[in-house]
Order: C-alpha cells, then structure tokens, then sequence
C-alpha cells in the first residue's frame, strides 16, 4: 500500500470519529448492498419473509375436524372451569392455540387425534354416547380416572397421557392468553423502574437488602446521568 | 455458467461476519479511515426498527404463543436469525461425535439475542497449563489484554461491582440492579454454604453511557433485541457507528465462500454468493478479516484451498478446525416454597440473573476436575408464554396445598386453576457453565461428501468430551443439589446420574464454541500469533472466538471484543508501518 494514502486515510478518520445518532432505522448513512424487500406482516411482531410465509399459511389451515374440536372445548372447560371473577378456558378460545400447535408441530398430532378417540371410545363403551352427549357427572366420572396420571390404573393409562397432553395445551393457551395473565397476576412488559422488592414483600418474607447491596446498587434517580469515570479504580 | 462478477471499489479491509468481533473491527477500522466491506450472510438488522421489533410484544400476539420453530430455536420472541439448524444450510457429525451449531444470520449475528453476560477472563485463565499441564497456555497474559477490557467496558458498558476476588478481574462497572426476590433467597441460603455469591456483570445499562443509547427499562428481554439500545448488540453499539464514519460498505445476504489469493498466496478479496440472486461476486481489498465465528471462520478457511495454500489458506500446521471447545453446561431446577402464593408485583429486572456464582474452588487440587465453572441462576415471575402451566403434575403432588394436605398429582378443574396460580413464580433454577480441556482430536473438517444450498462444502464435527468435563458435571449437580437442601426447596426430576453424564449437555449447546484457530507462538501448532494476524498470510487476520486458546469458564463475547479491538490496533500500525 502506497504510504502517503495511508497516512490519508488515517487522517481522515481522525476527523470522523463523531457520529450522528439517529432513531430511525431506516435513515442509513451508509450503503447496504443486497437488501431485499419487505413483506407485508399481518401479525403484530416482527417476522423474517420466510416465517411470515409459513404462519400464514399454517392460520388459514385447521387441524381438526369440527367434532374435534367441539369435545376439544368441553375437555378444555372441565380442565379450566369459569370461577367468580374469571372465565373458562373457551373465553379465551384455546381451541384456536390447539389446533394451530397440532399445525406447528406435528408431533401433537397423533397423541391429540388419537386421544380424542379414546376418550369417544370410553364413552361409549360405558354410556353408549360420544363424550359430548353424556351428563356433565359421567363426563367427569372418566375424567376423574384419566386425569391423575400417577394414579391411574392400568386400563386408562393412556387416556392419562393424553389428558396430561391436553390439560399442558388447555393450561397454557388460557394463562398465557390476555385474561389468563390477568388472572395469574403478571404485572410486567412495560417499561418500569426496577427498585428492588417492595418494602412490604421483604416485610412478608423476613428479609431485608443489606447496606452493602444497598451502597452498590444503581440509584435509580441518577439513571439519566452519565456515567462518569473520573475517581474511579480498578 | 456462472460470470462472477467483480465488484468495483478496492476496500483497505474486507471484514467477514458482523457480530462481536467483525462488529468491533469494523467500528476501530472505519473509525481510522479505512475503507471496509462489511460482509454479513443474512439480512439488515437495527434493534431500534419497528418492522423487525419483538420486545414489549406480548406472547399471546404469537399463534403459537412464543414457543420456538424451527427458525426460532429460542422462541419466536427470540432475536436470531437461524438457530440450531438452518434450512438449505447442513452439517455434519462424524461417527459417535455429538456437536451442536447455533448460527445467526443477520447484521450483529448472535449479538443481538445472547445473555449479556460479560466477564474478563482472569490472570489464570491464560495460563492454565502451568497449574494442571493439560492443553496449552495463551501467548499472551492478563496484563496484555487489560487495557482492551477497559476499553471495552467503556465503550460498550457492563454492570457490576468490584469484589477484589483473584481471577474474577474487575472492570469499569456501571452499578448493578437490585436482587430480586428468589435472588435473596438464593444469596442467603448459598451464603451459608461458604459459596460466594456477587452481583453479575452484564452489557446492559443502568445508567446513561452516552448520547447515542438510551437506558434500561427493564423488560427482562435483552433477548428480543433492545429498541434503545440499552444493551451490547454488535448491529446498534458496533455496526452502526461504523457505517456512519462514511467509511464503510455493508454487503448483507452475502455467503462468503472462500479468501482469494494472488500466486504468492496473499489475500485478494473474498468471494461469496448472494442469498438474492445465488450469483457469485467477488470483493477485492488489501487485507482480508475474518470474524463468522470460530467454525465460520474455519469453514471458509478450509475451504481456501489453492497450490500455495493446499490444505486451506492459514493451514501450514495442520491445526485448522482442531481444538474446537465449547463451555461445558449443566443445570438442575427446584420449588421454592416460600414462593408459593406469593405477592404479585412487577419483577421485570434486566434480563435474566442479577446474581451469580463465580469459580470458588481455584486453589482445591483434589477435585476430580481441574477447570472451574459457574453458576447462573434463574427465576422469578416471566412473562406467561409457551410452556406456562405445563407439567403441573410433577409440581402440585409433591408440595402440601393451603390447607397443608398433600394432594394427587394433576388434576382438573378449579383447583388445577389454582394451582397453576399458586406455582407461577415458585420456580428456581441453576445453570453451571463450565471451562473445558481443548482437544486436538475434537475439531471440525471439511465434509467430503456434503454441499449446502449455494454449493459450498459444509463442516463435519468430531468431538467427544472427556472425563475431565464429565466429572466437572457431576461436581456441578452435587453443588445444586447441596444448594436446593440448604434452601429447603423440593427439586424438580430425579438428580441426573452417570448414566446422562451428569446431565452434561452436548458440546456446542452453551454456544461458547472456540479455539479453531488458535493463536500461538508457534507456527507448527497454531493459527494465528498473538494479535489475531494468521502465521502463513501477513493481511489475513482472525477476530473471533476461533483464535482462544482455552475457553475459561467465562462467557466468550468480551474477549473476543477485546481481542477483536487489539488486533485492529495492531492492524492500523503495521499498515501505517508498511508491514502489509
């Protein structure tokens, strides 16, 4: 390399070491080669071309049979029944998380499917009805047996495993819905400041910070200074 | 039948790969004057852009509810790009060798979603063959390093404290959140046990650093990318500022497939494929570095195959790919009853642990082991997403209910409402991430069978732990399990045993993986020398993990941004000294 444009270079980036902060992404100062375009994104997060593709796909598809999904919802509400406050595991439509993990993935497809059936076979066998036109007490009569897994007597131990398979999915599309986060008591994703456990949680539990932790902790009334080094040492 | 086009300009660096390392190059290097090409084989990415933004979403806006696919190894919340396995793009293992590959396509690579985690490595950790003879010692000690991890901590900034403790370095530390309420626990129990406990040390601010980034929020998810930059990315701390020197060209979904050479078998340029148009280009430049990480890195090297340069450019030694290491990893989970029921409020911290658990044992020699690890912990009330309320039958038959009665596991109806009520934020969890023997058997090749989607040859994996990482597991599970009695917590599944080795993960599931192209004194046993520069080609230069000679019990990402900003430093003064 010739020397004298070294030098030059060198120079230059002295007098560019500043830089501008900018918030919009999408002001580059700089070239970007190769950037290929947007698609549109019908869900509410950020997706790459190639997993837009594949959930819109996988949303305008179901899973189950109508059937399916009817004895789908009324096993959902005997797992997670409505209580004074809060309502049932079909308020927040489970079903719709069900069917599109059976889509997503494929491995909860024979274990549902095949678990649906059962539990219609057992039904039958004992009250001559598929499970959604027996009484709400020989619904739970079957349930009662297939809903304790490390009680359960070698007749239903797989109608246990599937009950276990679906109380898991019935469970999670109901708290992790907006009502079932509620319900559980999540108070967080939102900006905040944490401060440490509140006093009257330490209270409750007997425990305190220590002056040390206390001293070392960020004070979160100068978190907008800047940091200064100075007196500072390692 | 392909033209392979060149493009136009002649760049001072050509620079590989955008996450820590070719991050920080890009930044000292542009930031000095010289021209770049940045190359990065998947897409543009800013944390601060709206279209591409996860943080703050909620899960249930996810039709899956947050759970992982397969191009969200991590949840489908999580900020890589890639994951365990990426489509068109395979691997290979050889034989009984386990390896796991984590790859991040996108500008700042896994930058953008890791853990923060951000410890110097300790006077020891370069040294370790002086006090068990296994492996080798770095060709460079703590005092050659320091002044780079004072920069970096400036530059980037980390939470911490100073504790003074012999290989745990301190560092330039922007003040730690307060402990959480399982933290408190954890620290009083571990106390008692005589295992130190301190705050950890993260690349997440808690105070302003400067103008350009904004401050932590705490949302707890670093994970997701941080919409004001308040924690290390490569692509927001690194990549962007770089570019807006003036001084750079940033060249995305450009797979580079091999270093070119002139006939004395000096650097040219690289040549990649675009993910566009599956053409091929070529960028020339002065000096080429290369930083897609340690088995990124060798894969392009030996697949820079030419008659000065048989066996892969940088190759003389035959050491390319070997070496490769991963952190060890293990962990264990338990209940903590004093959390059952508990009070709700906003625990939302900065992500994951506001304490941790450095190596303790440095001075024991009787142990079975002679790497340390350390230990991680977890907890607290998430976000519910995928998997909340699953597996409530392993949970509420073990723990008496409220009314102090023991109850049968599972369950239905109201009472399994409940229950799932009454566990949310009970859980506890440890994870040991622990320093490994570098092996010249466990390393990576060249497959000679396979090819990806754009015809380049793919890695194969040979690797094996040996007795030394199994019985460091065993050490760790011994140490939870001691951990979970002295809280009076119930733990969760049976305490993994020989037969799992110890629940000892898989090499490369910690995505720790380093030491491809180690660097060295000698030229017949390492890659590089000790500024990043490979011995065989004066103007090619590695600035990622692959130059570690041994890993620590540390997490990567600081020494390679240390490595990464003092082999630039070192590039700009043989270039202003006409050595290259």
């Amino acid at each position: 390399m010739d020397r004298r444009r070294t030098l030059k270079y060198l120079a230059a980036g002295t007098a560019l070491t500043g830089f501008l902060f900018t918030s919009c992404a999408d002001d580059k100062k700089y070239q970007v080669a190769g950037v290929p375009k947007k698609a549109k994104n019908p869900f509410g997060y950020g997706r790459t071309p190639e997993e837009l593709e594949r959930d819109k796909n996988l949303s305008e598809r179901s899973f189950f049979t109508s059937d399916e999904a009817a004895l789908i919802n009324v096993l959902a509400d005997i797992i997670i029944p409505a209580d004074e406050e809060y309502g049932a595991a079909t308020d927040t439509d489970v079903f719709t998380f069900i069917d599109f993990m059976a889509l997503d993935r494929p491995d909860f497809q024979i274990p549902l499917r095949g678990g649906l059936q059962w539990i219609n076979q057992e039904s039958r066998r004992r009250f001559n009805k598929e499970f959604v036109n027996i009484s709400e007490s020989q619904q739970i009569e079957i349930v009662e047996d297939i809903a304790y897994p490390f009680d359960a007597e070698p007749a239903f131990t797989q109608g246990a495993r599937f009950f276990s398979i679906l109380r898991d999915l019935v469970a999670c599309g109901y708290f992790s819905s907006k009502e079932g986060i509620e319900y559980i008591g999540y108070m967080g994703n939102t900006p905040h400041v944490w401060d440490g456990v509140p006093q009257e949680v330490l209270d409750e539990h007997g425990l305190a910070y220590d002056q040390k932790t206390l001293d070392e902790c960020v004070d979160q009334s100068k978190r907008n200074e800047t940091m200064d080094w100075s007196g500072y040492e390692l | 039948m392909f033209q392979i086009k060149e493009q136009s300009p002649v760049y001072d660096v050509c620079i590989v790969g955008s996450g820590a390392g070719g991050g920080m190059a890009a930044k000292i290097l542009a930031e000095a004057g010289l021209k770049i090409a940045l190359m990065e084989a998947g897409p543009d990415f800013d944390p601060a852009d709206p279209d591409s933004q996860t943080q703050l979403k909620w899960n249930y806006e996810s039709p899956r509810r947050g759970a992982s696919t397969p191009t969200r190894s991590f949840g489908d919340m999580d900020m890589a790009y890639g994951g365990w396995e990426i489509h068109g793009e395979p691997y290979t293992r050889k034989g009984d060798s386990e390896f796991d590959w984590f790859r991040s396509r996108m500008v700042g690579g896994r930058t953008n979603h890791w853990g923060r985690i951000s410890l110097r490595f300790g006077p020891l950790d370069f040294k370790r063959k002086d006090f068990d003879g296994k492996g080798d010692n770095w060709p460079i000690g703590y005092e050659d390093i320091a002044p780079y991890y004072d920069k970096v901590d400036k530059l980037v900034g980390v939470y911490g404290t100073r504790e003074n403790i012999p290989n745990e370095p301190d560092g330039y530390f922007l003040p730690p959140p307060k402990p959480r309420l399982h933290e408190l626990y954890l620290k009083k129990g571990i106390k008692k046990l005589g295992i130190p406990v301190i705050p950890a040390r993260k690349s997440v601010l808690t105070k302003r650093l400067n103008d350009s980034r904004g401050v932590c929020f705490y949302c707890q998810q670093c994970n997701r990318a941080c919409n004001v930059y308040a924690d290390f990315s490569s692509s927001s701390v690194l990549v962007k500022p770089a570019g807006e020197t003036g001084n750079m060209d940033l060249y995305v979904d450009a797979m580079v497939r091999e270093v070119l050479t002139d006939e004395n078998g000096r650097a040219t340029g690289v040549s990649y494929i675009s993910r566009q148009d599956r053409q091929e280009y070529q960028i020339k430049s002065k000096v080429v570095v290369l930083a897609a990480s340690a088995c990124g890195t060798a894969r392009i090297m030996l697949n820079s195959k030419s008659d000065r340069h048989p066996n892969g450019i940088g190759n003389s030694s035959g050491v390319l790919g070997h070496y490769l290491h991963d952190s060890t990893g293990a962990s264990r989970s338990a209940i903590l009853p004093e959390l059952l029921d508990r009070t709700r409020y906003n625990e939302d911290g900065a992500r994951g642990m506001h304490i941790y658990t450095p190596w303790w044992l440095n001075d024991k020699k009787d142990l079975e082991f002679t790497r340390g690890y350390h230990i991680e912990y977890g907890g607290g009330m998430y976000m519910p997403g995928y998997g909340v309320g699953f597996g409530m039958e392993h949970q509420n038959g073990r723990i008496p209910g409220k009314d102090g009665k023991m109850k049968k596991a599972g369950g239905y109806g109201l009472s399994f409402k409940e229950d799932v009520k009454r566990f949310y934020g009970a859980g506890i969890g440890f994870a040991g991430r622990g320093e490994s023997v570098p092996q010249k058997d466990n390393y990576c090749e060249i497959d000679p069978d396979v090819v990806d989607q754009y015809g380049i040859p793919v890695l194969r994996f040979n690797y094996h732990w040996t007795k030394d990482e199994i019985m460091q597991a065993k050490h760790m599970q011994d140490t939870f399990e001691e951990i979970i009695h002295a809280l009076g917590a119930v733990p969760n599944g049976e305490k993994p045993g020989a037969d799992t080795n110890y629940g000892l993960e898989a090499p490369g599931r910690i995505i720790h993986e380093v030491g491809t192209t180690r660097m060295g004194t000698d030229k017949n046993t390492s890659v590089t020398n000790k500024y990043n520069q490979t011995h065989d080609v004066d103007n090619l230069f590695v600035m990622d993990g692959g130059v570690f000679v041994s890993q620590a019990d540390k997490n990567p990402t600081w020494t390679i941004l240390a490595l990464a900003w003092r082999s630039s430093d070192y590039l700009i003064d043989e270039l202003k000294k006409m050595n290259i």
